[in-house]
């Protein structure tokens, strides 16, 4: 009949883990050995001849159920905090012992069943299980297409949110933004007239400013960044050894450095 | 080895989903107590049909799969809807429905 070792493997691989209901702290942990149970009963399905169902145990349990579990998981928040307050006072201990009573119980009836077990078992390829299900149980098929339609229905209206409000337009977004005191055209990119080609370099603006706003704030935050200083004074001694006075520069050669070849001895005017 | 073994097992199992159902207070490992429960029932079920050398056990286990996948649908949905109202999936929280 059934191999003893089988057996005894598969009852580590199912019991161990599902103890894990019990006193595992982390959900996600809890969805994952919840996972082996599910394989471990595919192996016993296969073990007792079943080898349609140990495959739709595998592809619709730890497939489909208990990926929907860990994306609802996911969803909620895997960090929510169980509750450990009793709310019923003695609430752990009354269920332990339910569940223990259940157990004896049940164990109880098991053994004063008296059936023989059937040396040959029934043939339970596919076909044969279609066979039964389409010929015999066509009325229960039927039925359970309506529950799965059901469901599905149930489970759009459950999470449907009506909309309130009417979906806000692009316009009367940017309305919005405006409203709240942002520029109304584009920051500009960080390095543009800058020295070096980088994200860390603000804009210069045409008097040869640097533009605060041009840089990343996670940049700033993290002190990355270049204020444009260095720059300044690289340029205010080219404009030296040119032989230009002070002030604002106002020809338009920000860009270069006082190494940078100079550009057809405009500057030197 | 007699099928009868199996039988046993899906008895502790079921206990184990029992014991969860009734001592978790997350909504999610509660329900997944529920998942537990109905495997064990299945077990059995392939256990008899082993035992009986029959098909039906197999056919009802087969049903009892398909009803358990509807029945996770509609439940996550509501422990979906649950947090959309109350931002916690605890079990304890809508005991504040009693009048």
């Amino acid at each position: 009949m059934i191999e003893p070792w089988l057996f005894w493997i598969i009852v580590v691989v199912t019991v161990v883990p599902a103890l894990a209901l019990l006193f595992a702290r982390k959900p996600v942990h809890i969805a994952m050995a919840v996972v082996l149970v599910m394989v471990g009963l595919a192996v016993a399905y296969v073990s007792l001849e079943a080898p349609f169902l140990g495959v739709v145990q595998i592809v619709v349990y730890t497939g489909a159920v208990m990926m929907l579990f860990v994306f609802v998981l996911m969803l909620v928040g895997v960090d929510q905090r169980e509750n450990l307050k009793e709310t019923i006072r003695g609430q752990k201990w009354v269920g332990l012992a339910l569940a223990i009573g259940v157990a004896l119980l049940l164990a109880g009836v098991i053994s004063r069943t008296a059936i023989t077990a059937q040396d040959r078992p029934a043939p339970a390829a596919p076909e044969d299980i279609a066979a039964a299900l389409f010929s015999r149980y066509v009325i229960v098929v039927e039925a359970l297409a309506f529950v799965l339609i059901t469901a599905a229905v149930g489970a759009l209206v459950l999470t449907y949110v009506p909309r309130l409000k009417p979906r806000a337009t692009q316009k009367e977004l940017q309305a919005a933004r405006i409203a709240a005191g942002a520029d109304p055209v584009n920051k500009p990119m960080p390095g543009v007239y800058a020295r070096h080609n980088a994200l860390d370099a603000p804009a210069l603006d045409p008097q040869g400013r640097p533009i605060e706003d041009s840089v990343s704030r996670v940049l700033e935050i993290r002190h990355q960044t270049k204020d444009g200083e260095e720059y300044r004074f690289a340029m205010q001694r080219m404009r030296r050894e040119l032989g230009i006075e002070d002030g604002p520069i106002d020809d338009g050669r920000m860009g270069d450095g006082p190494d940078a070849p100079d550009r057809d001895g405009e500057g030197r005017a | 080895m007699s099928p009868m073994a199996f039988v046993y097992l899906a008895a502790v199992l079921f206990s184990i989903g029992a014991a969860t159902v009734m001592l978790r207070r997350n909504a999610i490992i509660a329900f997944m107590g529920v998942e537990l429960m109905l495997n064990a029932a299945n077990l059995a079920f392939v256990a008899f049909a082993r035992l009986h050398g029959t098909i039906d056990g197999q056919i009802m286990a087969f049903f009892v799969m398909v009803i358990a996948a509807a029945e996770v649908v509609v439940g996550l949905a509501i422990i979906i809807a649950l947090f959309r109202a109350r931002q916690t999936i605890s079990l304890d929280e809508p005991a504040e429905l009693k009048g």
